[in-house]
């Protein structure tokens, strides 16, 4: 009676070897970012990317797990993405995450990350108290933040020789922040600001505002928001005729801004962290390979970076194996890494150091990095330029 | 100040009051005959903004290019459709609850308004973002110093103001006018006098949403811009408007909301963070409603609507 036990013992083992032989273990990601709403051409763009990468892992056969990308909508809204980050983290399949491009809502979310030890890249939002308000090992960045944003916005501003400003705000920390640094770094360089109006992130009428605005007659109209209301808010200066350049963020670095205003979008300038994809030292390679997706929706501003964080976390596991604390450590540790928006290193707020930030302005229905546009060269000029 | 930034704000605050009027008329026409608060108004307004965005996109479509004519049709196709609603509203969800406590009616239009609001959301394409509403009114503005005055703003306040004065000349003065109002003073009376209650009930929803439609082509001609969620806040906007007015008299709706804008406009103006200009808003209207619980033109029973 022995034998046959013995015989089926063996068919089992042989069984299982066969299977884990076959296919390769699958670990889990998780990608959270604003799928519906105003802002979400830039989460659908930052979700395409990491599943890119995903992707590529997957196709490549050296890679020692098989990747599943869990997509979760945020709705850039805190309360829901609260909610979607302790699905995330509470499910322990899932061993670290690609998250948040609202700051509002990665403000909320990464005491729910630390809570459950899921480590995770910020790969969109630029609040600084993201990464350096807490002291959470659980949270890193790939994309700069406002600090840096800002700092080269003042500078360069001044530097076209602008001296009065109006600053519209969001009331949201992202929008604060923005004001906060914004404000200093110009008034240390000698710039005046007029007045500072703090507006709620739905607001639908900014008539009340803009005519005050009007009134005090600035050179640059500062807006530290999304693109939502960013449209409006340009939309609504034109109809009342406040003239002044308009002046955004990285919030409304978006196709859908130009696309929502058509031609009242010409001139507009904005900051951001990084260089458009074709710039960055992987850039190439990214947008082809994007290409070859067919993705509906191009890679919008940040896509570049939920690409770069997804892989960070992918090249962890391969090294540690699928381990939220080992995965932890390694991310922790990152230094000099190389990736398609260049080298990655985490400072001691895991926070990566890019000093890049990039100039645009909005010329014939496009993004136009600065230095390359018909502004810089002489041959346009800003409203109310010297 | 300057006079011209002060006729601004003027400006500025007539365009959001006609919005609002226009709203709260509806409010105080549903209560006016029912004595019903149909919280689904709010996003009546917002579908029936919907509905003439799709229009628009159908007839340019088919071919249809001058701007003016896009325009009448989509408006038009827009308030027929909102009457429909309104008045299968009428029919299916208020009608029927008319022997049931108030709070019912409250309640089913209130999930009503939800249910409409998600529809548009997942079934519009693309529906939970912001839509671009196209601009086809003239754009030319006119400057006076600091006052600047465009063509599109002017015609939307005109016929704005003009679409409340022909609803009041319907009640007041036309055949069906003297059966809504007859309905509105005493149902049982009227249905003795042989004017059908269920039809005249279902005409006012009808025309009271139609005029809703015509408030959601305004608010996104004039912003260029429409999205699932205006019709919340229009709605409570309309609501405390009808209500600070007068619920059930069509003055008392327009009065208050010329009033609400007008002091959104003055809040906007007063505090240096303009996000507080709802709360002031809103903290007024306490205080009007402490002051005057009835409303500040007070109906009265023997003539309401």
């Amino acid at each position: 009676m022995q034998r046959p036990i013995n015989l089926f013992a063996s068919l089992l083992l042989f069984m299982f070897a066969c299977s884990t032989a076959g296919a390769k273990e699958t670990v889990k990601l998780v990608f959270i970012g604003p799928l519906s709403g105003g802002v979400s051409a830039n989460g659908m763009g930052g979700r395409n990317s990491a599943d890119l990468a995903v992707r590529l892992r997957n196709a490549d056969a050296n890679s020692k797990y098989n990747y599943e990308l869990v997509v979760l909508d945020d709705e850039c809204k805190p309360n829901i993405g609260v909610q979607v980050a302790t699905k995330a983290a509470a499910d322990r399949k899932i061993i670290a995450g690609v998250t948040h491009y609202c700051s509002a809502v990665a403000m909320g979310a990464v005491d729910v990350y630390h809570r459950f030890g899921l480590p995770v890249i910020v790969w969109g939002a630029v609040l600084p108290d993201v990464t350096y308000a807490n002291d959470y090992k659980e949270v890193h960045r790939v994309n700069g933040t406002m600090i840096n944003q800002n700092e080269v916005a003042a500078q360069f501003m001044s530097g076209l020789k602008y001296r009065k400003w109006v600053i519209i705000h969001d009331t949201t920390d992202y929008g604060k922040g923005h004001n906060k640094y914004f404000s200093a770094d110009v008034q240390k360089l000698g710039g005046t600001i007029l007045g500072t109006f703090g507006v709620t992130a739905d607001q639908q009428d900014f008539n009340a505002e803009l005519t005050k605005i009007k009134e005090l007659q600035p050179e640059v109209v500062y807006f530290g928001g999304l693109t939502p209301i960013g449209v409006r808010i340009r939309s609504q200066m034109d109809k009342l005729g406040v003239v002044a350049a308009f002046q955004g963020t990285s919030g409304i670095v978006s196709d859908a801004f130009i696309e929502g205003l058509g031609p009242l979008a010409e001139g507009t300038l904005a900051f951001r962290e990084g260089a458009p994809a074709e710039k960055l030292p992987g850039g190439k390679f990214f947008l082809e390979q994007y290409q070859k997706q067919n993705y509906a929706d191009g890679p919008e501003a940040y896509g570049a970076f939920a690409y770069a964080a997804a892989s960070l976390i992918m090249d962890a596991i391969e090294k540690v194996g699928p381990d939220r604390q080992k995965v932890m450590a390694e991310l922790n540790a990152t230094r000099d890494h190389q990736s398609i928006v260049g080298k990655v290193t985490f400072d001691d707020h895991r926070q990566n150091m890019v000093p890049l930030i990039t100039k645009f302005v909005v010329q014939d229905g496009k993004w136009v990095v600065w230095e390359d546009s018909e502004y810089a060269k002489g041959k346009r000029k800003l409203p109310r330029a010297r | 100040m300057d006079p011209g930034l002060i006729g601004q704000y003027i400006l500025n605050g007539l365009m959001l009051g006609v919005i609002y009027a226009m709203v709260a008329v509806g409010f105080t026409l549903f209560f006016g005959v029912l004595d019903v608060i149909k919280f689904s108004h709010g996003d009546v307004v917002m579908v029936g903004a919907f509905v003439a965005l799709a229009a628009l996109f159908g007839l340019q479509a088919v071919g249809v290019t001058s701007p003016s004519i896009l325009l009448l049709l989509a408006t038009a196709a827009a308030a027929l459709a909102m009457a429909v609603l309104g008045a299968l509203i009428a029919r299916f969800l208020v009608l029927p609850l008319r022997q049931a406590p108030p709070l019912n009616t409250l309640l089913i239009t209130l999930m009503l308004g939800l249910a409409l609001r998600e529809a548009i959301r997942l079934f519009y394409p693309n529906g939970s973002n912001p839509k671009p509403f196209p601009r086809l009114l003239p754009t030319d503005s006119y400057t006076f110093g600091a006052f600047s005055l465009r063509l599109d703003s002017l015609l939307l306040l005109v016929t704005g103001l003009l679409a409340i004065v022909i609803i009041h000349v319907v009640i007041n003065r036309t055949r069906l006018g003297l059966a809504i109002r007859a309905v509105a003073q005493d149902p049982e009376t009227a249905r003795v006098m042989g004017v059908n209650f269920e039809r005249i009930v279902m005409i006012t929803f009808g025309l009271g949403s139609a005029l809703a439609a015509l408030a959601g082509v305004t608010n996104g001609l004039y912003y260029n811009e429409i999205n699932f969620g205006m019709g919340l806040l229009l709605g409570v906007i309309g609501f405390s408007a009808a209500v600070v007015g007068g619920l059930g008299n069509i003055y008392g709706a327009i009065l208050g909301g010329f009033l609400f804008a007008a002091l959104q406009t003055v809040g906007a103006v007063w505090f240096s963070v303009p996000a507080y200009k709802d709360v002031f808003a809103f903290a007024a209207v306490i205080v009007l409603m402490a002051w005057k619980p009835t409303g500040l033109i007070a109906e009265k029973s023997a003539e309401r609507v």
